[in-house]
């Protein structure tokens, strides 16, 4: 067993494309249900959108990168008004039924043999990433130390990554502090005292759809910039993955979501390295290291659990501002 | 035509009067008033809810609506302030037509209301329900409230007017704690004080006292007075008579969706058609007494209820021995 070599691993992930891409849709989470109380169950699909926009813009029609991240979030906007419009006045409950299926919906469409020229269709997309390696400012080789090292492309990624999250988490800090924030909170707590006094709740709802909607984009748009866009990623489990992390975080925060995620990876790539390594050197005799890489989803489904019974508030969050256990 | 006799005494204040103009009919001509409803109908399936032909209500002064349970006075309520759309009717409120007009677009015109079960704001603190309150607020559009300093100015008043309603409430000791953590009379008080902060024109307030402990309810009827006084309208709906003939200049009375009668609230109390619709007609008569578990003199019509009571006692014990 490569104890050193599961560690380095487990390292990487902190600040893999992957970790930074859940950490900005699980902000978009906490904006959706941790602050206005939308129980937004097409997570998946607004991630898919950004991807997809990206990467279509970029090889069909030909886009820069920069070019190709905006069709991405332009895309979401879209996706969020047409999803908001007709659902925002429904319950709560209603909007989580609701956005499930739009979330299918879109990864269907997506996925559908039809648009073959454009999407791909099952093999997805690749090869997009001239445009955004040549902005590289790096110059080529390899940085870091110990588990950190990547090439000037590896780090590229990353601090754009990393730069897009701490922009986002600055926007999410600023806003919720306003009385912006405070009209979100209140929808949260019970829309009609809000519309009492005089606030348009809808508009205020949909904005936090859209601006949620955005974060999960670029979310999904960095989780793809390294490698491909492949519609295995944006099933209805990526949705209950980021939540998570968001509850793990604490839902109601704007630290939390960002330490769920690298929480949330950590521990998933620990477990998908040092699992099947215990059972090759004979300590899980009751399992194949097939099975092991189930076991893993299984343990985050329990832990997912527990969270909720025991700590609903997740690790930041205040024990007194659970969002929903009332 | 207000009262402007604001002595300190909580006792009694004087009564607006001279409110209508005519006879004192259900639906009658106001001097001066700040809604008038017409034909509004609003039915759930085959139970026509409200059916209200025409009704005023008096500016500057506080009006009671009272009824029996399911008298359609919280659907009316509801369909004043726009969280209910009514079938047909037309109503204006100082002049604006409000027909199809949303809830928070009524609020934004001066009409502010508050909810039969109150509805707290339970994971903000005090002092952010109160915020909350306050009307056309800078910073409650999404790009300027990433810009503090465009809104500072502005939440600084906001928070000083905050916390002057929070003394008067007697609320200012809990202004940080989570409006979760008040108690139930407190939480009225606080939703009266947060509805305040938008400074409106209109107060309505749906059963206001309901659930309050009676030290609470001297202080809240103090603070409906001091609304009047204020300059404001007042309308609410109650089911505590002591409190509506206490406070009320006039009083709206509603049966089965309609308006069964009006006027100040003595003259209401003596009407026949509503001591039968909702008082009732022993209201002043001891129960404890009528059925014999309390010693106690009796009027000639309390005697009647109570040889009523005492046969249908017996009807029950024949019926249970008979069952055997």
């Amino acid at each position: 067993m490569d104890i050193l070599q599961i560690l380095s691993n487990t390292g990487s992930s902190l600040i893999a494309p992957a970790t930074i891409g859940y950490a900005l849709a699980a902000l978009g989470l906490a904006m959706h249900f941790g602050f206005t109380g939308l129980l937004n169950m097409g997570m998946a699909a607004f991630m898919a959108i950004g991807a997809y926009g990206y990467a279509i813009s970029i090889l069909t029609f030909g886009f820069p990168w920069w070019g190709g991240m905006l069709v991405g979030v332009g895309g979401s906007l879209v996706f969020a008004l047409i999803l908001g419009i007709p659902t925002l006045r429904l319950r709560g409950d209603y909007l989580a039924i609701v956005t499930i299926a739009a979330a299918e919906v879109v990864r269907l469409l997506f996925l559908t043999t039809t648009f073959d020229k454009y999407t791909g269709s099952a093999d997805g997309l690749s090869g997009y990433h001239e445009s955004f390696r040549a902005f590289n400012p790096i110059p080529d080789g390899t940085y870091g130390f110990g588990p950190w090292e990547y090439n000037a492309n590896g780090w590229w990624v990353r601090i754009f990554g990393i730069a897009i999250l701490a922009l986002a988490a600055f926007i999410l800090w600023a806003v919720m502090r306003s009385p912006w924030g405070r009209v979100i909170k209140g929808i949260r707590e019970d829309e009609d005292a809000v519309r009492a006094l005089g606030k348009n709740v809808f508009s205020y709802k949909l904005q936090s759809l859209m601006l949620g909607g955005v974060f999960g984009a670029m979310g999904g748009i960095i989780y793809a910039l390294p490698a491909s866009v492949n519609p295995g990623v944006y099933v209805t489990s990526l949705t209950f993955f980021v939540y998570t992390a968001l509850l793990l975080g604490g839902a109601a925060t704007i630290f939390g979501p960002i330490i769920g995620s690298v929480i949330f990876w950590g521990v998933q790539t620990l477990l998908s390295n040092l699992l099947p390594a215990m059972v090759n050197v004979g300590l899980l005799p009751f399992m194949t290291t097939t099975q092991s890489q189930t076991v893993r989803f299984i343990l985050v489904g329990v832990a997912l659990m527990l969270l909720v019974i025991y700590r609903p508030q997740g690790i930041l969050g205040n024990k007194k501002e659970l969002t929903f256990v009332k | 035509m207000s009262s402007n006799d604001a002595s300190a005494a909580p006792v009694q204040r004087a009564k607006t009067t001279g409110l209508h103009k005519g006879d004192i009919v259900p639906g009658v001509a106001k001097v001066d008033p700040i809604i008038i409803a017409d034909g509004i109908r609003r039915t759930f399936g085959g139970l026509t809810a409200v059916n209200v032909d025409h009704v005023e209500i008096p500016r500057n002064a506080i009006t009671a609506l009272i009824g029996p349970n399911g008298a359609g006075k919280t659907t009316l309520f509801n369909l004043l302030t726009g969280f209910d759309k009514p079938d047909e009717g037309k109503w204006t409120f100082d002049g604006h037509s409000l027909a199809g007009m949303g809830a928070h677009k009524v609020a934004g015109l001066g009409q502010v209301r508050t909810f039969q079960l109150t509805k707290a704001l339970g994971l903000l603190t005090v002092l952010e329900n109160m915020k909350l309150g306050a009307k056309d607020q800078i910073g409650e559009n999404i790009f300027r409230a990433v810009i503090p300093s465009l809104w500072r100015k502005q939440e600084a008043e906001i928070e000083e007017r905050a916390i002057v309603l929070l003394k008067k409430f007697k609320l200012d000791a809990k202004s940080s704690d989570f409006a979760a953590s008040l108690s139930g009379g407190q939480r009225k008080l606080l939703e009266m004080a947060r509805a305040l902060m938008s400074q409106p024109t209109l107060v309505m307030l749906d059963e206001p006292m309901a659930g309050v402990n009676p030290a609470l309810t001297q202080s809240l009827l103090d603070h409906i007075l001091d609304l009047k006084e204020e300059g404001m309208t007042v309308l609410f709906v109650e089911h505590d008579m002591h409190m509506v003939r206490h406070i009320a200049d006039w009083v709206i009375v509603m049966a089965e969706g309609q308006v069964v009668a009006e006027g100040p609230p003595d003259e209401v109390m003596k009407n026949q058609a509503v001591i039968d619709a909702y008082l009732g007609s022993h209201q002043d008569v001891d129960l404890g007494i009528v059925t014999g578990r309390i010693e106690g003199e009796l009027n000639t019509e309390a005697i009647k209820l109570a040889a009523e009571v005492k046969h249908l006692d017996e009807n029950i014990a024949n019926r249970k021995e008979t069952g055997k």
